[in-house]
């Protein structure tokens, strides 16, 4: 029979089922040496062991039987499951902006296959409509699914499609673009777009959730309606992230893709603002703009896309007692640019100082960044840090160093020259180096300080 | 015709056989452990105060067939919003649904483990979380993770066997604060605390089998010594339909003898909604036939002196008025005790379109009180109301109208169909209100979270060692030991097992008196402020022990339980009861020093005042029984005086004498 009869099962299990002529969706009744079971027998995860048989009850539970304790399976029937998410026509309204949505795989709307466990993505306007229906009330919305891939599996080739299919969108036309994106590395790709799509006219939304949109208290639709209605609305032509403000259901926080990062692995409100304030506050209502500083929408088709990637560049998060023959090894595998997150302000140890030469001779370019993430390098305050800087390395300033990453790369696709490197590397195209920190750009708040608490219990965060 | 149903009181069973009830029950009981069901938070933390808020909303999710679920729909009309308290010690980043699930409590899923081998249900190979949605807020993720461990169990009832259909491990809910209008608060402190959810199926024919099986199970469930006791740890649901009818279920109160009222009135109520859906049928009035109109009245109403309808027009709010084609006379149908099919209208207005300010709609079928004959005359003429015909008017916000009079035209056809399907809340005067849809299987979804988690033939025959008896056996030797049923219920928890069956059984001393003292009289001290809880097994043990030796009368056993009660413990292991019996007097009077308190006292007594002997006899008992106190049995006092005075006795069955 077809591995379709039996759906990940393997081993003990599917010898059970083998055994008993019956297969995945049969409807039986099982005896064992537990007592009689009866349900619908559902595909077995392929990550799970290979010794239970799933059934799922008419209460709607799913139980595991192991295969051992079964003495017979009797089959009553076959219930085969066919899911789609309902398709409702998107209402098309020419007084509305257009917006086109772009799809990289993180699910946005989805509804969860709830005999099977997986995830079926809403994606298609209709389909979008028909969960989130308050999109009609925003725009006129096009799709384009370009991949389906987890956030951690985006890379080059992925960054530059995506460029081009923006840079396309926007010469024919729309009003907005949002770009439905797994969180883990939305700021990853928000930094890169922002390099290689250049000048663009229109605002460029990126959004995902932090919960699945197959759970009633999503920040899902939300996230959605906000990016949205940033596209279509906001006055802000910059790529930017639109994800939940505090984890309350409050309102959403637009962020530059130069100075966003995702700073929790789980809550709601993980994407933050790191070294300035976000760009705007937005909810159903209104886009509150809180960054004086962002380049307007305008009317023009005017956008520049330098599409172009060297992978071959590499973060260094530095640790004491590093040792030199990591950064040899880096150099050896012809690795052509090193971001280095330093202590501090930008040091990294004296065994080190051999290594780096070597990697200068090599052609290589090293960057520094601080892993304090908040702040700039400076090296100059201490004696270490000019001595790091003779040896190639150079300063880049309050670069985040996911974001000197993403630039070395971009920068490295167009040339090799040392200064034509540096002089990208050290040229905002937006404030991805800021000139100044504003008073309110670090703000780390510790529980348990009586204003805090104060605060917290006010506040709805 | 009004449908005629017998009080409470003088319902029979066969009463109920004549309308085909069946009862099922939903038992949660909160289990005992130091940790919360799916993260590290102590278990058991309770209290209103709280450091933070959180708002979330709950937006339904498609179901199977891309629709909305029932009550999905439902609580997507109530645009609630919903805010969580949040106390730093009973709450983590899980619990508000920024924090994925840590593994299963092991201690939560033994106990559960434990009370299937008890209910006798096939334990399955593999538990599997599941999601099961619950849109009303009452869980911040939206749904609550529950699991199947056993199923198809069966507990003896009398001559009969009640079926179990399933027991689920899951995690308890939060606690409402409030509900008004469109804002909604919860406590989280209980939220996410062990619970089992133990399933009948309705296998119970009155409200009083499903109370008496309700104790069984309460009973099942303490006699491991494993959960949680006091208000709110052990709550049951019950599913109540009648021949003809649907399955309603009834979110139960923690207290299980107010089920019988409450299934009671559900009863009626199912039976008179298939009254109306028949008068209705004979009135041409079909799901399909059902006319119907919405007009907003506010004009028409402007002037009203009905004092709400007043005040709503002086906020700007709007008044609409629902047609109901044929409806005349029917909202004023009793449906259950002191409540009327109107309740049913203003009910979903209440929750559905969060019109909580009562009374939050007014009807032509009780016309008094409200509004002028001129007004509803007018009312008629603008909604086109014929003879026969019934006007419903509510007040409110234009959304929230809007929302309650579509929610009425719902409701009223649904009356066309006959019982909905509901979650209902259980109140205070033995009725019950509407509180959201009935949820169906759709609302399940795997929990793709958490692994499935084997449960091995090792782990279940560890449990097995440690399970206690199974209490229909023990409760079948109580009885035999003349023990009062009222005890059963301590007398089956731990606690006081071990303990009794050496009292009855290595001390042999009589069932009842054992039981006395052990339920009643300790509470009883305990209530009394006395420091029951000092007392160990042993010691208790030991004062039973003196008086099978004759050490102790029975008012003695007593006595001397309530002076250890009262004395503070010195040190550990010291052996308080041979202290007191070298100490203080405790020892039986013998039968000559008596013989000579007797004497002492009737020579004191002046004759001409106790002509009749039997008052002399009682006079002396009670003047020897103070002074003698813990020395001597009532009976043997009396016995004995009687029988120097040579008056005759008459005891009592069970050996008591009153004096």
């Amino acid at each position: 029979m077809s591995d379709e009869r039996f759906k990940g099962y393997r081993g003990v299990g599917r010898k059970v089922l083998e055994r008993h002529n019956v297969g995945v969706w049969s409807d039986v009744a099982v005896e064992s040496s537990r007592g009689e079971f009866r349900g619908l027998i559902l595909p077995r995860s392929e990550t799970a062991d290979d010794c239970h048989i799933v059934l799922k009850l008419n209460s709607g539970y799913n139980i595991g039987i192991a295969a051992e304790t079964i003495t017979s399976m009797t089959e009553h029937g076959r219930r085969e499951a066919h899911y789609h998410i309902p398709e409702k026509e998107f209402p098309r309204d020419d007084g509305k902006p257009n917006v086109v949505l772009f799809g990289t795989g993180g699910t946005i709307a989805s509804r969860l296959d709830y005999r099977t466990g997986a995830v079926i993505p809403a994606f298609s306007p209709g389909e979008l409509y028909g969960s989130v229906p308050e999109l009609a009330d925003i725009c006129n919305l096009e799709t384009e699914k370009l991949y389906g891939v987890f956030s951690e599996n985006m890379a080059r080739e992925q960054y530059i499609t995506l460029a081009q299919r923006i840079g396309e969108a926007i010469a024919e036309g729309v009003d907005g673009v949002v770009i439905g994106h797994g969180t883990d590395t939305m700021h990853h790709t928000a930094a890169v777009l922002t390099f290689m799509v250049q000048n663009p006219p229109v605002p460029i939304v990126m959004v995902g959730s932090q919960r699945s949109s197959d759970r009633p208290s999503s920040d899902a639709a939300m996230n959605l309606i906000n990016a949205v209605k940033a596209a279509a609305e906001g006055e802000i032509a910059e790529v930017q992230v639109c994800m939940f403000g505090p984890t309350s259901d409050e309102y959403g926080l637009l962020h530059r893709g130069t100075r966003v990062r995702k700073m929790h692995s789980s809550y709601r409100s993980t994407f933050r603002t790191i070294g300035d304030v976000p760009l705007a506050m937005i909810d159903r209502n209104q886009i509150a703009y809180l960054q004086p500083n962002y380049r307007r929408r305008r009317d023009d088709r005017e956008i520049t896309i330098v599409p172009t990637f060297d992978d071959k560049v590499t973060i260094l998060y530095y640790y004491p007692g590093m040792q030199p023959d990591v950064v040899d090894a880096i150099i050896e595998k012809g690795y052509r640019g090193i971001v280095i997150a330093g202590t501090g302000l930008g040091h990294v140890n004296k065994p080190l100082y051999p290594a780096l030469q070597r990697a200068k001779d090599a052609g290589v370019h090293v960057y520094m960044t601080v892993q304090t993430l908040w702040g700039y390098v400076q090296m100059y305050v201490y004696e270490t840090g000019r001595e790091i800087m003779e040896l190639g390395v150079v300063p880049a300033a309050n670069m985040l160093p996911e974001v000197a990453y993403m630039k070395l790369c971009w920068a490295l696709g167009q040339t090799h020259d040392r200064d034509e490197v540096k002089q990208l590397m050290l040229t905002p195209v937006a404030d991805e180096i800021t000139d100044r920190e504003p008073y309110n750009g670090y703000l780390v708040y510790q529980g348990e300080i009586p204003e805090v608490q104060e605060f917290l219990r006010e506040i709805r965060r | 015709m009004p449908l005629s149903f017998k009080p409470f009181e003088q319902m029979t069973p066969g009463d109920y056989e004549n309308v085909g009830l069946k009862v099922g029950l939903e038992v949660h009981q909160q289990l005992l452990t130091s940790r919360k069901l799916f993260c590290r938070c102590p278990a058991g933390r309770y209290g209103p105060e709280y450091d933070a808020e959180i708002l979330r909303h709950m937006r339904p999710t498609l179901s199977e067939l891309g629709e909305y679920d029932g009550t999905a729909l439902m609580e997507k009309k109530t645009r609630k919003n919903i805010y969580y308290r949040i106390h730093r010690d009973s709450v983590c980043t899980y619990e508000f649904d920024d924090t994925p699930p840590f593994f299963i409590d092991d201690e939560a899923l033994d106990i559960a483990l434990q009370i299937c081998q008890l209910l006798r249900l096939n334990i399955v190979g593999e538990l599997h979380i599941a999601r099961k949605q619950y849109l009303d807020g009452s869980i911040p993720t939206g749904f609550q993770r529950t699991g199947i461990l056993g199923v198809d169990g069966v507990i003896p009832f009398g001559e009969r066997e009640i079926r179990i259909r399933q027991l689920s491990i899951e995690e308890d809910a939060c606690r409402e604060v409030s509900d008004i209008g469109h804002e909604r608060i919860y406590l989280t402190d209980r939220l996410g605390m062990p619970l089992i959810e133990t399933v009948t199926e309705p296998d119970m024919h009155t409200p009083q089998e499903a109370a008496a099986v309700g104790q069984i199970l309460r009973r099942l469930v303490r006699s491991t010594g494993k959960v949680r006791t006091g208000y709110g740890a052990g709550r049951q649901d019950v599913n109540v339909s009648v021949r003809g009818g649907t399955r309603v279920e009834i979110k139960g109160t923690p207290q299980i003898w107010r089920n019988p009222h409450l299934i009671y009135n559900e009863a009626r109520r199912q039976c008179s909604l298939l009254h109306i859906r028949n008068e209705l049928k004979s009135r041409g009035v079909t799901p399909d036939t059902f006319e119907h109109a919405i007009e907003d009245v506010t004009r028409i109403v402007a002037q009203s002196s009905f004092e709400p309808i007043r005040s709503a027009l002086t906020a700007g709010e709007r008044v609409s008025c629902v047609l109901l084609r044929g409806f005349g006379a029917l909202l004023r149908e009793p449906t259950q005790e002191h409540t009327t099919f109107a309740k049913e209208f203003s009910d979903r207005a209440r929750v559905i379109a969060c019109l909580s300010k009562q009374p939050n709609l007014i009807h032509s079928d009780a016309p008094s009180e409200s509004l002028s004959g001129r007004e509803w005359k007018d009312l008629r003429r603008k909604m086109r109301a014929h003879h026969g015909d019934t006007l419903v008017l509510v007040w409110g916000s234009a959304d929230d109208v809007n929302t309650a009079s579509k929610e009425i035209v719902i409701r009223a056809r649904e009356a066309a169909e006959g019982i909905p399907s509901d979650t209902r809340q259980a109140l205070k005067d033995g009725t019950n209100g509407f509180e959201r849809v009935l949820p169906g299987a759709d609302r399940m979804y795997p929990d793709t979270d958490l692994p499935p988690l084997a449960i091995t033939q090792d782990r279940l025959e560890r449990l097995a060692a440690d399970l206690p008896e199974f209490i229909w056996e023990r409760e079948a030797r109580y009885r035999s030991l003349d023990v009062p049923e009222h005890t059963f219920s301590d007398l089956c928890a731990p606690r006081r097992t071990k303990l009794f069956d050496r009292i009855t059984g290595e001390l042999k001393v009589d069932g009842k008196f054992a039981a006395i003292v052990l339920v009643e009289r300790l509470k009883g001290m305990r209530r009394a402020g006395l420091k029951v809880d000092l007392l160990s097994d042993e010691e208790i043990y030991a004062v039973f022990k003196a008086y099978t030796e004759k050490r102790l009368s029975r008012q003695g056993v007593l006595e001397l339980l309530g002076y250890l009660a009262s004395q503070p413990r010195d040190q550990a292991g010291e052996d308080r009861v041979a202290r007191v019996f070298a100490t203080s007097d405790f020892t039986q009077l013998t039968d000559a020093e008596l013989d000579a308190a007797i004497a002492k006292w009737d020579a004191q007594l002046d004759d001409d005042e106790f002509a009749a002997p039997q008052k002399k006899c009682r006079f002396l008992a009670g003047r020897i029984m103070r002074e003698f106190v813990g020395r001597v049995d009532g009976a043997r006092a009396i016995h004995r005086i009687h029988e120097k005075l040579g008056v005759p006795v008459t005891v009592s069955a069970h050996g008591e004498v009153q004096s």
